[in-house]
């Protein structure tokens, strides 16, 4: 028996009734959105989605609708497996995100274990300080120069004006040797000395290093530590050149505010002398006045033992001690910290200073 | 030095009271350092006042007697003090501290009940007021000095200033009232009396004492006067001996107190001999080596050929300029006196002081430059000091044997300030501020500038421009940068330097400066044989420490004791590193050329003076201890190992700019390293240091833990970092092989590694040591390698066979230099 040009039967296509799909949309998405993980969810699906699922029967009961009534019956199935599949999709979307952020949380470490899994090194304070204070210089165009600290007395004293009988050259400040005419050098204007002695003005140098004297370790004194010294000499060259240098050298290292304040002093090496004062607005103690260091116009007998004519040429010197800088700078309050070598110090400023 | 005010208000007009912030500015600005300037009346608070002693009642039944006194201090009712001194009579002029008052030292005075009675107030003695060391009884005022209950500051001299200032080593002039009042008068644009140039014209010159100077350089004047019958029993005038007290002169007699008052007033030092000591007449000479004085402070001495000498007929009896001798000491019988004021060559008197270790109050001043035009100056102030306090009669003649040159003029530019001060001064400034010095300023272009005898520091037109920028003041300099000059940077060995040093730290290592001083032990505590060039070391002839007097050849010795330090602070896990210079001796110790400074020295002489300079090398060691790793909640610590020390070597190497093919390691037998554990690092195959685990004697020997490392590089050795060449990036995949190699255990793995990148060949793009592995299964006396091989070609994709056959080609180069066998073939 056929069927074929029978009437619509709705009996016999009842999985396609409007009432059937949306009962079963409607039991697909509650069954979706009861799965509480994706495994569950999975296996919903053959039941909701797969070839036995009804939303399928119902696409199969198609062909035995009257040809007039497919085209709608075709609609009504696809509407109704869109929005099984879209049920679907939507929960898995969810279940992954869901998923996702259990993971995250799963995850969670304690990220305030302590991380000092690599112990950090450190460069000296003293090194880094000097070689700051050299950068700056360099900016400025200065060469820096080296020199033995081992030294021939005659570069350390006679060279720098500082004649046999200076008070200076007796035991009572410098290490001497075993080996005649060498002291350990008192200051870093050897290094200028053997500068002018084989490069020709404009010399624009800085050297900075370590200075020996005989001075027993205390709290504000060491037998051996570091000076930065800068010389200068070209044609024209005055003591206000020396007092903008120094103080363009002040604002760089301790800020704007900063500034020198010159005292008239004697060095055999400079004429006229003075020491200087900077002022230091970050002091601990409040902003105040700090003694820093000596400068000078170069004494022409410096210039001449050096092979440089005085009368063409003239020059500035300044030497500032790099330890003191260091202790009013960065509040060391103890010369035996920088010169012991201890560990917890010299951590605490890293790479920086 | 110290002074008091009231001193210099004699000769400069201060403005009174003074306001002592002020002073101090004016006289840093002048040059002068201060160390303090102190407010005498300011030491001690409250009311001190004279009283006259009215009643003394003595008390008995104590320890010792006690008085019980009534003092008139001005007030209606006496006042009632208890007091233990016993050198004051009824009616006597006291001083007496009120109570509320404090003294010295924060003592307060209060009412109190003592000896059964209530003292309201003290009766004070000098020690007590901070007078002087004097205890033995109250101060007694002159009678009828002053009303009691009047301030008693002013009458015991604790109304007066005392400055405490430090003089530059060219200024002698300022070391003495005259100087210093001078300079405040620039400062106070204040009137000044100069005590120097009193008129001495009724002087009348002529043979007095007889006298011969034989060395008129050494002495270039020599003034004397004879002053007789003087009363040796008068004491200084309180005026004086306080001046002494305050400016740290001990008061011994009237004559020698009074030398010493008139050096401190004009700066110029003086002897007092006792005519009556002296045998025949004086002759002033250098000294015969050898001959011997003992001097006033009772020491013995060996006199020297340059020393200058005062002698009489029976020798020495004065080590000129510096201190008198024993044999003609003023006495305290002394009546007849022969003063003695010279001018010595302050050169012979430096030398001479340093020479004796005799850093007097005259040779300061002789050192530093003393006016010669004051000899007689300081003879009449003397001598009229002496015979109005202790009577005599002086000599009419007056000794003065006088070879002083004129000081020269200097030829002074009169841009010549302008241009190294860049202060635009006018030639009448310039002129007006000379003269205030006491130059005489004469000529037009240049000026012709003839300084003061006090001022034997003027030689040089720089030192006139000096005095017109100080007393200009420095405030009036600008402040100007000079113009750039282009500079080249660092050097490439100072780059290098820094480089290596931020390398060292960013690997854990914390950065040492130690002193480079060691003891002659520490070569045999460091092991080093016989022969060891780093035992030859440089010597200082006054270390600080007689244990430490040599300089290091290597920086571990100095190193490895703050290492010990640290740990003995509590530290366990060290990495420690230093990078600083060790000094190596020539063989040779001649003495380098004399080089002068009227030139700069020749290109000969500089290379001969330079040859001498023993070899300062920058080196870079570092030392570890415990772990370079830490035990944590990650997993167990690391111990510092061997390995560590030399990876240090290849850090700073690799700092350095070197590329790694360059580096070579092998194994070493080098002090103070384990013999086992030593590698020497090379670079182009010459050895630059060594690295490893210390020596277990060795670290015996220095009380060091065990497994303790190190690692020392001659950094100046080290090549300069070339050009760093690109790579050529192949794009293609890489052919990974592992491979496991069997060798004799002691095979260096350098060497296999060697043999496989020379077999492999250029397809070999790298070779990395994954696993060294010995046991019974590999086999007795042998050690497994394995290797994981990385083949690349730069144009193609390597097809399996070519990454095998090359592969194959480097396990045979390994197996034939050193017997290696593919494991598990």
């Amino acid at each position: 028996m056929s069927y074929r040009n029978d009437p619509y039967d709705p009996k016999q296509a009842v999985l396609l009734a409007p009432e059937s799909l949306d009962a079963a949309v409607t039991e697909a998405l509650d069954a979706f959105k009861g799965a509480a993980d994706l495994d569950a969810l999975g296996a919903l699906k053959p039941a909701h989605l797969g070839d036995r699922s009804p939303v399928s029967l119902a696409r199969r009961e198609i062909g035995s609708l009257p040809p007039a009534a497919k085209s709608e019956a075709g609609k009504r199935v696809n509407i109704a497996r869109q929005a099984v599949q879209a049920g679907y999709d939507e929960r898995q979307g969810e279940l992954e995100r869901e998923r996702a952020e259990r993971v995250l949380v799963e995850e969670r470490v304690d990220v305030t274990l302590p991380w000092d899994r690599h112990p950090r090194g450190a460069r000296h304070p003293v090194t880094t300080l000097m070689e700051h204070m050299g950068d700056m210089f360099l900016g400025m165009g200065y060469s820096v120069v080296d020199g033995p600290e081992l030294e021939l007395e005659w570069a350390n004293f006679d060279a720098l004006n500082i004649g046999p009988d200076h008070p200076a050259r007796g035991l009572m400040d410098t290490f001497y040797v075993d080996l005649p005419g060498l002291v350990m050098r008192t200051h870093t204007s050897p290094g200028q000395v053997r500068t002018m002695l084989t490069q020709e003005p404009p010399i624009y140098v800085v050297s900075p290093g370590r200075v020996y004297r005989t001075d027993e370790v205390d709290a504000t004194h060491s037998p051996v530590f570091h000076q930065i010294e800068g010389l200068v000499v070209d044609e024209g060259i005055t003591m206000a050149h020396l007092k903008g240098t120094l103080d363009h050298f002040a604002r760089s290292l301790f800020g704007p505010d900063a500034k020198t304040r010159w005292r008239p002093h004697y060095f055999p090496f400079t004429e006229p002398s003075a020491e200087f004062d900077v002022w230091f607005a970050q002091h601990r103690d409040g902003p105040r006045w700090v003694e820093w260091g000596g400068c000078g116009m170069v004494n022409p007998r410096v210039l001449t033992a050096c092979g440089i004519d005085p009368d063409r040429y003239s020059g500035f010197a300044f030497g500032i001690g790099v330890e003191r800088t260091l202790m009013f700078r960065n509040g060391v309050s103890d010369m035996r910290d920088m010169v012991e070598g201890d560990v917890r110090f010299t951590r605490n400023f890293g790479m920086a200073v | 030095m110290k002074l008091s005010l009231s001193w210099l208000r004699e000769y400069v007009e201060l403005p009174s009271p003074i306001d002592t912030a002020e002073l101090e500015r004016k006289l840093v600005d002048l040059g002068i350092e201060v160390e303090a300037i102190v407010d005498q009346g300011a030491t001690i608070k409250g009311g001190l006042v004279v009283g006259r002693v009215l009643e003394i009642e003595e008390l008995t039944g104590f320890k010792k007697p006690i008085r019980f006194c009534k003092v008139d201090v001005g007030n209606p009712d006496a006042q009632e003090i208890v007091c233990g001194a016993r050198n004051f009579t009824v009616g006597d002029l006291v001083v007496v501290i009120l109570p509320g008052g404090e003294l010295p030292g924060g003592f307060h005075i209060a009412a109190r009940k003592t000896y059964g009675h209530t003292s309201n107030g003290m009766i004070c003695s000098a020690a007590e007021l901070g007078l002087g060391d004097d205890h033995d009884g109250i101060i007694v005022l002159p009678p009828s000095s002053a009303a009691p209950g009047t301030d008693a500051r002013p009458l015991i001299g604790l109304d007066d200033v005392v400055l405490d200032v430090e003089i530059t080593p060219d200024r002698g002039y300022e070391m003495s009232v005259r100087g210093l009042a001078r300079e405040l008068s620039h400062a106070y644009s204040a009137a000044y009396t100069d005590p120097g140039s009193v008129d001495i014209s009724d002087v009348s010159l002529g043979s007095g004492y007889a006298v011969k100077v034989e060395d008129t350089v050494g002495c270039d004047r020599f003034s004397a006067r004879v002053v007789r019958g003087i009363d040796p029993s008068v004491p200084s005038p309180d005026f004086i001996k306080r001046r002494l007290t305050t400016a740290g002169v001990r008061s011994i007699s009237l004559a020698v107190d009074i030398t010493n008052y008139v050096m401190l007033e004009l700066g110029q030092p003086m002897h007092v001999f006792d005519l009556n000591l002296l045998r025949g007449g004086l002759t002033v000479r250098r000294a015969h080596p050898g001959e011997k004085l003992t001097t006033l402070d009772g020491v013995a001495r060996v006199l020297d050929a340059e020393d200058m000498v005062i002698t009489d007929d029976s020798g020495p009896i004065s080590l000129a300029a510096v201190m008198g001798g024993e044999t003609s000491e003023y006495q305290p019988t002394t009546v007849d006196v022969l003063l003695e004021a010279a001018h010595w060559d302050p050169v012979m008197v430096g030398r001479t002081a340093r020479r004796h270790k005799l850093f007097s109050e005259a040779a300061k001043r002789w050192e530093r430059g003393v006016d010669p035009q004051l000899t007689l100056v300081a003879l009449s102030r003397a001598v009229d000091l002496l015979t109005t306090h202790a009577g005599g009669t002086p000599d009419e003649n007056v000794l003065d044997i006088n070879h002083v040159k004129a000081p020269a003029p200097v030829l002074l530019p009169t841009d010549l300030s302008t241009r190294r001060i860049g202060v635009p001064y006018s030639v009448d400034e310039i002129t007006e501020l000379l003269g205030k010095i006491g130059c005489q300023v004469t000529g037009v272009e240049p000026l012709e500038v003839t300084p003061p005898t006090w001022r034997p520091d003027l030689v040089a037109p720089v030192d006139l421009v000096e005095e017109v920028a100080r007393l200009g003041g420095f405030d009036a300099i600008p402040s100007l940068l000079p113009p750039a000059r282009g500079g080249g940077g660092l050097t490439a060995r100072q780059t290098q330097r820094r480089t290596v040093g931020r390398a060292m730290a960013e690997s854990g290592y914390v950065e040492v400066l130690s002193y480079p001083f060691v003891s002659p032990g520490a070569a045999d505590a460091l092991a080093l044989p016989e022969d060891d060039a780093r035992r030859s070391a440089v010597k200082l002839t006054n270390p600080l420490s007689e244990q430490e007097p040599l300089l290091r050849t290597t920086l571990l010795p100095p190193l490895l004791t703050t290492l010990k330090r640290n740990l003995g602070r509590g530290e366990r896990d060290l990495a420690l590193y230093e990078l600083g210079t060790v000094f190596q001796p020539h063989l040779t110790t001649t003495a380098p050329p004399v080089l002068g400074v009227d030139h700069g020295p020749s290109p000969e002489d500089w290379a001969n003076a330079n040859a001498i300079v023993p070899s300062q090398p920058w080196h870079l060691a570092v030392a570890l201890t415990g772990d370079v790793s830490p035990a944590g909640w990650w997993g167990p610590g690391r111990p510092a190992t061997w390995s560590d020390a030399i990876e240090a070597a290849r850090t700073a190497l690799s700092a350095a700019g070197l590329d790694p093919s360059r580096i070579t390691v092998q194994a070493a037998d080098q002090a103070p390293w384990h013999p086992g554990r030593c590698a020497a690092i090379l670079v182009d195959d010459a050895i630059i240091g060594h690295a490893g685990e210390l020596h277990p004697a060795v670290l015996s020997n220095l009380e060091l833990p065990k497994r303790t490392c190190a690692m020392e590089l001659d950094l100046d050795a080290v090549p300069a970092k070339p050009v760093t060449q690109a790579p050529q990036i192949s794009t293609f995949p890489p052919a990974l092989i592992d491979v496991a190699l069997v060798v004799p255990a002691a095979t260096p793995a350098a060497t296999v590694e060697a043999a496989l990148v020379k077999g492999a060949g250029e397809l070999l793009e790298s070779v990395h040591l994954f696993d060294v592995y010995e046991s019974a299964q590999v086999g007795e006396g042998l050690k497994s390698l394995a290797y994981k091989l990385t083949f690349r070609a730069p144009d193609r994709t390597l097809k399996v066979e070519e990454a095998v056959a090359a592969r194959d080609a480097a396990v045979s180069e390994a197996a034939t230099r050193t017997g290696a066998t593919l494991r598990g073939a």
